[in-house]
């Protein structure tokens, strides 16, 4: 994906869509993006086995990740992720601020909730619908300016929304305790619960909480309703992206990243292009605040503040920026490295290394230990830097990088080094 | 009145700190055309080079008092800083009560020392790269120095306190005739006010009076005639980044008695700081001196009591708000100059 992104837009990107377009596949994609669908969904749904690979009463058990709420985690983040993407990726435009767009869309789905029914599809598409709106507002405004300008507009609108979420707006948002789910909220479509009844969001009927435990010997491996729902929407949302990469629409944004200038002098104006761009990335922000309100029924402010925008970005270009799978493999390895990593302590750490000799063993532990458990954030910045320095490509252009190191075969040999002799002699 | 000018004086020592960090992000960006997301991080380093230089001068020894016995019988332990060894009781107790002011020395070259580590190190290799991955790449800094400072002085905000001369309020309500009281104004903030004064005429000074500066200031019109003519730019400017390092560390050493320093408050102010920046124009230094001072104004204005009430809430968004409206009104902010950062 990130050659294409480099091409020129336009006239050459044309006939190699054409070219492409019908090349295998289903479902309208290409082969080797149906493959990644496939893959995508397989990972997905076995997600509960997958995470689970250390029985549970291992040493290694707390490198498992497979239970619902880290898992619910992955997946709407991973949504979030390729929303940002959609806009980051294909148009360049750096929003400091989607964590605004989670937000609201959180808590329009909590109102939905109290307002109409437990049932988590109004509350999503409640969700989907508002973050839609501000985000057409804020990027109607916003993207009347490119580049660090855009940033600080998308900022200064998250915060703006964070600190009225804070203070002014409190009878909405619950200010600083939040909101939730109470059992004498007025819920039209449901009626009122008996005192003492707790809410739980439901899809029909079916509780978002309820989990099937599979025990397999010391494994244990948890099925949980609100994972796969959120599963199946991430699924969906991928489908989408995929869709829209590969679309004259995604095009066009390519367009606007590799050069708005040409576009402007070919007549056409790239602010449609890149609002809708846009207000889809917002909606699946929306999804996602939607979806995390489905699985823990409460919304607060700090979902909004500015870092949470920062962290999203974050996913994005440690997977990926402008790559398919990227953002989902970003999200995922940042909430799963946040929850493992910071769940090490000192103690942990002395019992890996016990089999070193004391003093060997206690400088080990003095070495590693301000990177993990409270120290996670460290690990993070040092990993992020490492990531924009030496790989802007992310893990997907690492992964590329490492395969094209095993895949090198004689044949290719000559022609590489001829082309690095030329690159040389150019440089002379 | 006496409302009103309150309101203003409280303005001004928020506005000089914006002014401050505003002013070096400026330079940074002026003279490298780096953003620089790790500049709220200089600033919170400065805070802790004032915490760091107050525990130095605070190193005490035990001595042992056998005339005194402690309320279980043993002979009274007494901590005694090495100031007081060095210097005799009364130089010593008076040089830890300056500690603050004092670690403006120490300040200054730990923080050039740092700026031109960083332009060196780090910041040097993303001059062709595109302004995202600057921001990026200086975004990820900025969480690797607040995590670093974290580890080593914890998470809570340790209080500095100013000297005891100017611990109190100076009262401006006699002084311009009206009643006594009406008008307090602490000495501290005064004096943050008065040193943002100093600190930013020096930096106008130093590029407008001396031929280091002239040249830098060539540079920043015209970086490639300045090199042509056999003029080493990129040393002048790692030393610029340096000075910028050091004005922000500045402003962080002097605010910690105005609030105590903990690991985050770079943060804090780094996003208004950006958005001060962009209100004054990119690449403007009087542009960011004034914007600073103005949204520090317009700022303490909105939280008075009675504009809370038409509009509660103000307060929080205000600086947003102006800076959404002068961003959509006049694009390159107030004095933004044509031309930079509008591919």
């Amino acid at each position: 994906m990130t050659d294409q992104t480099q091409q020129a837009p336009g006239a050459a990107a044309q006939p190699r869509r054409a070219q492409t377009a019908n090349t295998g596949g289903a479902l309208g994609l290409r082969k080797k993006d149906f493959a990644i669908f496939l893959l995508v969904i397989a990972l997905t749904l076995f997600a509960p086995f997958l995470l689970n690979p250390f029985p549970g009463n291992s040493a290694m058990a707390q490198f498992n990740a497979g239970y619902p709420d880290l898992m619910q985690r992955f997946v709407i983040f991973g949504i979030f992720a390729i929303g940002f993407n959609i806009l980051f990726g294909l148009t360049g435009y750096l929003s400091f601020g989607h964590a605004a767009f989670l937000g609201v869309g959180s808590y329009a789905g909590i109102w939905s909730m109290k307002l109409l029914t437990l049932n988590v599809i109004p509350s999503i598409i409640a969700s989907m619908v508002v973050a839609g709106l501000f985000a057409l507002l804020v990027g109607y405004i916003s993207l009347r300016r490119s580049g660090i300008y855009f940033s600080i507009l998308t900022l200064a609108f998250a915060m703006m929304s964070f600190a009225l979420a804070y203070s002014v707006l409190t009878p909405i948002t619950g200010g600083e305790t939040g909101m939730q789910l109470q059992y004498f909220d007025a819920r039209i479509l449901d009626g009122a619960l008996e005192p003492g009844q707790t809410p739980r969001a439901s899809l029909f009927g079916l509780d978002m909480a309820a989990s099937e435990t599979l025990r397999f010997g010391a494994w244990s491996f948890t099925f949980n309703v609100g994972y796969y729902l959120a599963g199946f929407m991430m699924l969906i949302a991928f489908y989408l992206s995929i869709r829209i990469f590969n679309s004259p629409f995604g095009m066009m944004l390519r367009a606007v990243k590799s050069n708005q200038n040409r576009l402007n002098y070919t007549g056409i104006s790239p602010k449609p292009y890149t609002l809708a761009a846009f207000v889809i990335s917002g909606m699946y922000a929306g999804l996602a605040g939607g979806l995390l309100v489905a699985m823990d029924t409460q919304v607060g402010a700090e979902r909004m503040f500015w870092t949470a925008s920062g962290e999203v970005v974050l996913m994005t270009i440690l997977g990926g920026a402008g790559t398919l799978i990227g953002p989902i493999l970003g999200a995922g390895f940042i909430k799963y490295f946040e929850n493992i990593v910071s769940t090490i302590n000192k103690s942990t750490l002395e019992g890996w290394f016990s089999f070193l000799p004391d003093t060997a063993s206690d400088i080990v532990v003095t070495l590693i230990y301000p990177f993990v458990g409270k120290g996670w954030h460290l690990t993070l910045g040092l990993l992020f830097m490492a990531v924009v320095i030496f790989l802007p490509g992310g893990l997907v252009q690492g992964t590329q990088k490492i395969a094209t190191v095993f895949r090198r075969d004689k044949k290719a040999e000559p022609v590489e080094s001829a082309a690095a002799e030329q690159r040389k002699s150019a440089e002379d | 009145m006496e409302a009103i000018i309150l309101q203003f004086l409280n303005g001004l020592d928020k506005g000089s700190a914006y002014a401050l960090i505003a002013l070096g992000l400026t330079l940074i960006f002026g003279t490298l055309g780096v953003v620089n997301f790790a500049h709220g991080a200089l600033f919170m380093i400065g805070a802790f080079c004032a915490v760091t230089f107050s525990r130095l001068l605070n190193l005490s020894h035990t001595v042992v008092d056998e005339s005194r016995t402690d309320f279980l019988g043993n002979p009274l332990e007494l901590q005694v800083p090495y100031m007081y060894d060095f210097f005799g009781v009364n130089t010593g107790a008076a040089i830890i009560d300056w500690a603050v002011p004092l670690s403006i020395l120490f300040a200054i070259p730990v923080m050039i020392g740092i700026g031109v580590a960083m332009e060196r190190g780090l910041i040097r290799h993303f001059y062709k790269r595109p302004h995202a991955d600057q921001i990026l790449v200086t975004f990820g800094l900025a969480i690797v120095l607040q995590e670093v400072i974290k580890y080593f002085y914890g998470a809570n905000p340790i209080p500095t306190p100013a000297p005891q001369a100017f611990v109190g309020s100076f009262d401006f309500g006699l002084m311009l005739g009206f009643d006594a009281g009406s008008i307090v104004y602490p000495y501290w903030r005064l004096i943050y006010f008065m040193f943002a004064a100093v600190i930013i005429a020096a930096v106008f000074a130093f590029l407008q009076f001396t031929t280091f500066g002239m040249v830098v200031r060539a540079g920043m019109a015209d970086r490639e005639t300045v090199t042509l003519l056999g003029i080493d730019i990129d040393k002048r400017f790692t030393i610029m980044f340096g000075i910028a390092a050091a004005v922000a560390g500045l402003a962080g050493v002097m605010y910690t008695p105005i609030n105590s320093p903990n690991y985050h408050m770079g943060m804090d102010f780094l996003v208004l700081s950006f958005v001060v920046v962009v209100v004054g124009g990119m690449g403007s230094l009087p542009g960011a001196v004034l914007a600073g001072f103005l949204l520090g104004i317009i700022e303490a204005f909105a939280s008075m009591a009675e504009v809370l009430d038409v509009l509660p809430g103000i307060n929080q968004i205000i600086i947003y708000l102006v800076a959404i409206i002068v961003l959509l009104t006049r694009p390159r902010g107030l004095m933004g100059r044509k031309g930079v950062m509008e591919e």
